[in-house]
């Protein structure tokens, strides 16, 4: 066995008899102390009910993701667009830096249903809803990363009379680099919360319902197992997103020789 | 230069400093660590303005080389030192071209294309002087370049240096808190004392034009350090000396 198989399998293992372990112990105790389904469903009743509605909650899958993919691809477009118009102007920064911070603070399933309003519900307004909650980490990010530039350098292109564009392109967008790509991971997670919260208000149209809409219906019809199902559903879709980010990140920072700061 | 003071808040880091440096000469600055030498340099390079006093370059074309590397990580050796070519618009090619030479000048022709990570210290360093070299400048400054190198590197470093100098038709103003290091580059000598930071000895070394690693055990060599020297202690006011 090589290394690095040996390194990804020891990463591996612990999560994995951790999950072993908590499954057992659920499994026996709701049994044993026979509570009911309704109120905790056995693991068991779980996966039986990820079969049984495999066909809709794959749908709703999708349905999700399709949000929060737009939702994150919004922010990382927009975000990083707008930390850059701060690092380069620190009037631009003091004008509209406490609205961005706005978009961190604001309670999104209170403007949730404006979002409706404006936007149409569906995936307008819900991945209008995984943008807001997740932009400001680019943004953050993005700023953090343009303003962290080596002095000396800046020095060294100030001394060669290197243009604003030459500066931004050749200096400051790669320092930025390793900074922007936390944000962007951070955001990835955050999309997907951003979309199911956003589907809570907004998600019904056009007969396609995501996990937002999954986890309501379930509830409603008291079917815990399917609720779990459907949460189970969304936090897999976070990881996928994160580790996917993640991968293309450190692809990106290691063909620019700058050190990220890991997962 | 004439009456130059740089003030940071209440401190005064320079206090009327009168230098003129001749076209073509090899200046070392010498003075304990923090005694303004560096600031003294950034001013020359119009990288900072001073408080007070006037101060004007002759040469337009003038490189600077800090104390680390400062290279790009993400850019091959060739490419940095192509860079402040690309900045002045020259054309990829004949960029490429004159880096290559320049690299050629500090010993480095076999490593065009690996990257900064991959190298040492000592070769980081070449790489950014060939940095400094490839704009052909009339103006060479450079800030305590060979400081976080080991002895053996900074003596082959400085040797090369000196030779570069002999070469090319240009100015090489050089910040260093060795005196040893002064005195072996230098033609003049300028010794600067701390708190506030003034000229306190300007010499010119009476050594011979071309330099090798052998003068550093000639008497002549050890004469001009004890010149040096004394003018350093004499007006050292550091916590050391008072005590």
């Amino acid at each position: 066995m090589t290394l690095p198989t040996k390194r990804a399998l020891s990463s591996v293992w612990p999560p994995l008899v951790t999950f072993l372990v908590v499954i057992t112990i659920w499994e026996t105790a709701v049994r044993l102390l026979q509570v009911p389904a309704f109120l905790v469903p056995p693991p068991s009743d779980i996966f039986s009910a990820l079969l049984k509605e495999r066909v809709l909650l794959m749908s709703s899958l999708l349905t999700t993701a399709e949000g929060a993919l737009l939702g994150f691809t919004l922010s990382v477009s927009f975000g990083t667009l707008i930390g850059i118009g701060f690092s380069s102007s620190r009037w631009l920064e003091r004008a509209l830096y406490p609205y961005a911070l706005f978009l961190q603070t604001v309670p999104i399933v209170a403007i949730a249903p404006l979002l409706v309003l404006w936007f149409g519900a569906g995936l307008r307004a819900v991945s209008v809803s995984a943008f807001i909650v997740s932009v400001f980490p680019v943004i953050a990010n993005t700023l953090a990363g343009m303003r962290g530039v080596d002095p000396k350098l800046n020095d060294l292109f100030r001394l060669y009379r290197a243009s604003k564009a030459a500066t931004l392109f050749k200096l400051r967008m790669p320092s930025a680099l390793a900074s922007m790509a936390t944000g962007w991971r951070v955001a990835s997670g955050l999309s997907v919360i951003g979309a199911i919260v956003g589907e809570f208000v907004a998600g019904f149209s056009e007969g396609q319902a995501g996990l937002g809409i999954m986890v309501l219906a379930a509830y409603r019809q008291l079917r815990t197992d399917l609720l779990f199902g459907a949460v189970l559903l969304a936090s897999l879709l976070g990881l996928l997103l994160f580790a996917l980010v993640s991968v293309a990140s450190g692809l990106l920072l290691r063909r620019f020789r700058v050190s990220g700061s890991g997962w | 230069m004439r009456g130059v003071c740089q003030a940071f808040g209440a401190t005064n880091v320079l206090d009327r400093i009168d230098l003129e440096i001749e076209k073509g000469e090899f200046l070392a600055l010498v003075g304990p660590s923090g005694c303004g030498k560096s600031t003294l340099l950034r001013l020359i390079a119009g990288l900072d303005s001073p408080s007070a006093g006037a101060l004007s370059v002759a040469d337009a074309s003038l490189a600077f080389v800090f104390q680390d590397a400062h290279l790009l990580p993400w850019r091959t050796v060739l490419n940095n030192v192509a860079l402040p070519l690309e900045l002045a618009g020259v054309a990829p090619a004949e960029a490429k071209q004159r880096a290559s030479t320049a690299l050629a000048d500090v010993e480095l022709s076999h490593a065009h294309q690996r990257f900064p990570d991959e190298l040492s210290g000592g070769m980081r360093m070449r790489v950014s002087i060939a940095r400094a070299l490839v704009i052909e400048p009339k103006l060479l400054l450079l800030d305590e370049p060979f400081a976080a190198l080991d002895e053996l590197t900074r003596q082959r470093l400085d040797e090369r240096l000196r030779a570069l100098w002999q070469q090319r038709a240009m100015t090489v103003v050089f910040v260093t808190h060795s005196l040893a290091e002064a005195a072996f580059l230098a033609n003049r000598t300028i010794v600067m004392s701390q708190h506030p930071a003034r000229i306190v000895l300007d010499h010119r070394l009476s050594l011979p034009l071309a330099r090798t690693s052998a003068l550093r055990t000639t008497a002549d060599f050890s004469r001009e350090m004890a010149i040096l020297y004394q003018a350093l202690e004499a007006h050292d006011s550091s916590d050391e000396a008072r005590t």
